[in-house]
């Protein structure tokens, strides 16, 4: 099967996706004030500090926006497929692929980070709806009804 | 006027090609074209123009049209970085180098063979797997996030669930820019308006976009040629004074993906742009009869017209209700068809339009013109023009 474009990685993102190796969901964190940031950058758009760590996330997440892809075909993917900004709890947001009914999804949607092997060299993380979220028969009467 | 910019310089100069599917011509011979179209329109020669500015995306180096021109010596030659956003940024640098004397009179161009050669609707595929994607892509590309249409629909979204606004919403910036391209014969969609119906029932492209949210892919070349305000006088046309040029970039910038700022349903950098275009002009929305605002895709335009003050936050779908922006309403906009209507020469061929509105040699010309308007691109670091009657 075709698959996604894999990541580069350098000094500055390697660490996100060797945590995806280990199936943990890194963010980078200032040493300095602590801010959380993504994508990955070697300095602290706050303070300027150029140390860093990162934290794993809880894998937690709700669906701040998303698209649904048609057209045109993109190599790797089977159309139609989702792509959502995630925002963790933790506060920050990442993109992902949210897998399921793309029709069944909503912004506010709570979805919960997984890892899918795409071959056995690389992985990627993905989301899947979490508990609490709406079905889509439910999705439609709560937009009817606002 | 704050800015020692304002009204330095003028657009004396409009050229193009014809707008087509399939131009059969080198991009370079459309620059050409359209650069020389464009200085006959100000009664100059080639040897006369000493800069040359154009985007970091143009294929046609400065040099190259240059040696088509026969253009004996440039004394400028710069390039603005971002795709469409450069648009109105090429004039600004075109308006800094003879506001200063560096040169004397400055072409800007654009041209591509951007339908029957690359299209950039695909995105930023053509990789094979396993082929590293360029850096700032790897937190999307391997997501399949690689479209221009997908980028703007995150954005989109988050604006409907926030304001209310739906794809009728967006379809209404559609129906008026096809409006104005029936009746532009220079238009690729001249003859063939369409209603909020045929929006609604085009196929998707990326939800929440329809097909007909999003602009055409095109071949032709604009180029504008620019000098000072003191020289326009003599020259063949009514200038285009430049009351107004500015560049904007903010924080979290990224390039169709600042996805991280707190609030992502606004432009930031659009903003910035605005701001900067009334503190230069003294100029105030009230002021503007006609605009021609950036349409890769309609979302960005109802977000502009909140970011530039023409109405407020989360309010561009009621502003835009009942035909305010059609050729007959209270501001016009994108009177030669936009980008969905007459042709996608990123943004230049919108300036060329700002221009003949001024000149009131436009063919859907809007009555007493005095200021007008012009962004450039959306999502993307980006700029624009405020240009009026001398």
């Amino acid at each position: 099967m075709a698959r996604p474009p894999r990541p580069t990685m350098n000094l500055d993102s390697s660490f996100f996706w060797e945590g995806v190796e280990k199936h943990e969901l890194r963010i980078q964190r200032c040493a300095g004030c602590k801010r959380l940031r993504h994508p990955p950058r070697p300095m602290c758009p706050a303070c300027t500090s150029l140390d860093w760590d990162s934290i794993v996330a809880s894998g937690q997440g709700e669906i701040y926006s998303y698209v649904v892809h048609h057209h045109p075909p993109v190599y790797g993917f089977e159309a139609p497929f989702a792509v959502a900004l995630i925002e963790l709890p933790e506060g920050t947001r990442i993109v992902g692929n949210v897998s399921g009914d793309p029709t069944a999804l909503y912004v506010g949607m709570p979805v919960e980070v997984e890892f899918v092997r795409i071959d056995d060299s690389w992985t990627l993380p993905a989301w899947r709806p979490a508990a609490g979220a709406r079905d889509s028969e439910a999705t439609e009467a709560t937009e009817a009804e606002a | 006027m704050s800015n020692s910019l304002s009204e330095r310089a003028a657009i004396v100069g409009i050229g193009a090609t014809e707008f087509s599917k399939a131009s059969g011509r080198s991009e370079l011979q459309l620059a050409l074209e359209a650069a020389k179209a464009a200085i006959d329109d100000a009664g100059l020669e080639p040897a006369d123009v000493d800069g040359m500015v154009t985007f970091t995306m143009e294929s046609s180096e400065e040099i190259a049209v240059a040696r088509g021109l026969g253009i004996p010596k440039l004394t400028h030659f710069s390039r603005v970085h971002f795709g469409g956003g450069a648009a109105c940024g090429t004039v600004q640098q075109a308006a800094m180098a003879v506001a200063t004397g560096v040169s004397k009179a400055v072409i800007c161009y654009r041209g591509f063979n951007e339908r029957s050669g690359r299209r950039f609707g695909a995105g930023r595929q053509g990789r094979t797997p396993d082929i590293p994607a360029a850096l700032p892509t790897d937190w999307y590309a391997p997501f399949g996030l690689v479209t221009p249409a997908a980028w703007v629909a995150m954005f989109a979204r988050r604006y409907m669930h926030e304001y209310g606004a739906t794809s009728e919403d967006f379809g209404r910036v559609a129906v008026a820019d096809r409006r104005h391209a029936a009746t532009n014969p220079k238009a690729w969609f001249y003859d063939r308006p369409i209603s909020l119906e045929d929006h609604q029932k085009s196929r998707w492209i990326v939800e929440p976009l329809h097909l007909l949210d999003c602009c055409q892919e095109s071949d032709g070349a604009v180029a504008l040629l620019v000098t000072s305000s003191e020289r326009a006088r003599d020259l063949r046309q009514p200038p285009a004074i430049i009351r107004a040029s500015a560049q904007g970039s903010s924080f979290e910038q990224e390039m169709m993906t600042s996805y991280y700022r707190d609030d992502i349903s606004g432009l930031d950098e659009m903003g910035l742009v605005g701001d900067q275009l009334w503190e230069m002009s003294g100029l105030r929305p009230d002021d503007i009869r006609t605009a021609v605002i950036y349409d890769h895709f309609t979302p960005f335009v109802l977000t502009q017209l909140e970011e530039l003050g023409f109405c407020k936050r989360g309010e561009a779908r009621h502003f835009i209700a009942d035909g305010r922006i059609e050729l007959d309403g209270e501001l016009p906009l994108n009177t030669h068809g936009g980008q969905l209507g007459e042709a996608y020469i990123h943004g230049m061929n919108g300036i060329a339009e700002g221009v003949r509105q001024v000149r009131g040699s436009a063919v859907n010309q809007v009555d007493a013109v005095e200021n007008v308007l012009v962004t450039a691109g959306t999502g993307v670091p980006t700029s624009g023009l405020i240009l009026g009657r001398a």
